[in-house]
């Protein structure tokens, strides 16, 4: 039996089995792996998104997704999480993979999944409440019998955001500056005691010293935690992520995993055309 | 095509790099013209226009840095602004040991003509034979050649056996000739170390690009 309580399925098949697979995307980290997308298509109504899209995403390392805008890449990151159940006709192909646990499984709880598998999105979304209870809340509403103060701390110490807001816990969330926001909010999505974090573009509405403190908190979470983080900013992917993956929407095929690679090597000698051409700035 | 500024701020400091390989190619010649000529005064000029290219070389290299710094490169580029930073050290490096020939010129001291300096000459080509080489290669990005050239280096110590072979013979034979073949000795050093900058050029080339680190001639000297 696995975390989700089900059967975890047969072993499915390598990755290379996949339909149309780049030769730079077959890349498979050597680490034990928290989440998987198989062969994964997603379609909203008649327009493909998602394009066999075969990734391995290992655990307590952060992982980058990135690519030009309408690439697939939040997308992607939504399914992780089955973000887009939620949105009107949307149907999806393959499998996502929570520890060997399909994701999509009549039997999954999606509420479940997302407790698990925890969300942090764009534009800071703090509650219009308390510190404190924009922290403590899921965790109440999920039943939480420990001890809510020491929950709260514990988060609110994890987001890095203890020391600037433990006099004032009683503050509105909505009266901090954005990069508190925003890490209020890792600090609300921690409270779920989360195994992976998704982070879509967390830094793109906060200034550069913002910006830093959550890339700094994410690689110190990434000691207890499996991070995948969407950005449009290249520098920011190569200094907080451990693994990158580019994603393309050409004329044929839409949202195709270009290559897969470890960090350091995609950003300094990308084995695909395209992701170089990307990275470099040379694109279009 | 995008990225226009950047396309051209990497083009003239591609140019720069060769400005300054040329600068250095020029010491070189000149310096052994000067040590085969015994113009002491030419030797002396050599050593002053060193300034200008050490100059030079700094001047690429704040540049190079402010590029970086403004521009994020990536991939092939960033392996690119990084040779550039190695490679004139390189050069200017090259130059210094054409100011150290030069250096030598004046510790010999004035000779009656004509002045015998065995195979330090063919040395000293084949020394400027492999930087000219090294610099097409640059501005080429040619792995091919730049593999080939480190593979010359081999040729330019076999020649540094034979000055040595030469001096010692001529140092056995007349003892008071000890101070002026050992400046000889100086000057082939010199041109072996020049030989053997153009093979690290030679490596970065090799990197920028394919992305591989890569020790091209391990020498038995």
């Amino acid at each position: 039996m696995t975390e989700l309580g089900i059967r975890a399925p047969a072993p499915h098949p390598a990755p290379e089995a996949a339909e149309h697979p780049q030769p730079a995307a077959r890349f498979r980290p050597k680490e034990e792996i928290a989440l998987e997308a198989v062969n994964l298509s997603l379609w909203y109504g008649k327009k493909r998104a998602l394009t066999n899209v075969s990734l391995a995403i290992p655990k307590n390392r952060v992982t980058a997704l990135i690519g030009p805008s309408g690439c697939g890449k939040s997308t992607l990151l939504r399914c992780f999480n089955r973000m887009n159940d939620l949105i009107p006709g949307v149907r999806i192909e393959g499998t996502v993979r929570y520890h060997g646990v399909d994701i999509y499984a009549k039997n999954v709880d999606p509420v479940e999944v997302r407790r698990r598998i925890g969300m942090v999105f764009q534009k800071p979304n703090p509650f219009p409440k308390s510190i404190y209870e924009n922290v403590a809340f899921g965790a109440r509403v999920n039943g939480y019998r420990g001890n809510l103060d020491e929950l709260v701390e514990r988060c609110l110490r994890r987001a890095a955001l203890w020391d600037e807001v433990k006099d004032d816990l009683k503050k509105s969330g909505l009266a901090l500056s954005g990069g508190q926001q925003q890490r209020l909010c890792i600090a609300r999505a921690l409270a779920n005691d989360p195994d992976v974090i998704l982070m879509d573009e967390p830094c793109s509405a906060l200034d550069p010293i913002a910006t830093l403190k959550i890339e700094d908190l994410m690689r110190e979470l990434a000691e207890q935690y499996t991070i995948v983080i969407v950005t449009h900013n290249m520098q920011q992917a190569a200094r907080v992520s451990d693994y990158t993956a580019f994603l393309l929407t050409d004329e044929r095929t839409p949202g195709q995993l270009i290559e897969y690679a470890p960090t350091q090597e995609l950003f300094t000698h990308p084995k695909d055309r395209r992701t170089e051409d990307y990275i470099r700035g040379r694109f279009g | 095509m995008t990225r226009a500024l950047f396309d051209r701020e990497l083009r003239e400091l591609h140019d720069a790099v060769l400005f300054l390989g040329s600068m250095a190619e020029k010491a070189i010649v000149e310096a052994m013209e000067a040590l085969r000529d015994g113009d002491l005064e030419w030797s002396r000029r050599i050593i002053e226009e060193d300034k200008l290219i050490n100059a030079k070389r700094f001047e690429i290299e704040e540049r190079c840095i402010f590029v970086i710094a403004t521009q994020q490169p990536m991939a092939t580029d960033i392996r690119d602004l990084v040779s550039v930073l190695y490679i004139v050290t390189d050069l200017e490096r090259i130059a210094d040991h054409a100011e150290g020939v030069a250096k030598i010129n004046l510790m010999m001291g004035p000779e009656p003509p004509p002045r015998r300096l065995g195979l330090l000459p063919a040395m000293a080509d084949r020394a400027v034979a492999m930087l000219r080489d090294t610099l097409k290669a640059y501005i080429e990005r040619d792995v091919e050649a730049a593999r080939r050239i480190c593979e010359a280096d081999d040729e330019v110590d076999r020649l540094q056996d034979r000055v040595y072979e030469e001096a010692f013979k001529a140092m056995i034979a007349d003892p008071s000739t000890i101070q002026r073949n050992t400046y000889l000795i100086w000057a082939s050093h010199n041109f072996e170390r020049i030989a053997d900058r153009c093979t690290n050029i030679c490596e970065r080339i090799i990197y920028t690009v394919t992305g591989q680190m890569e020790e091209t001639n391990v020498s038995k000297y």
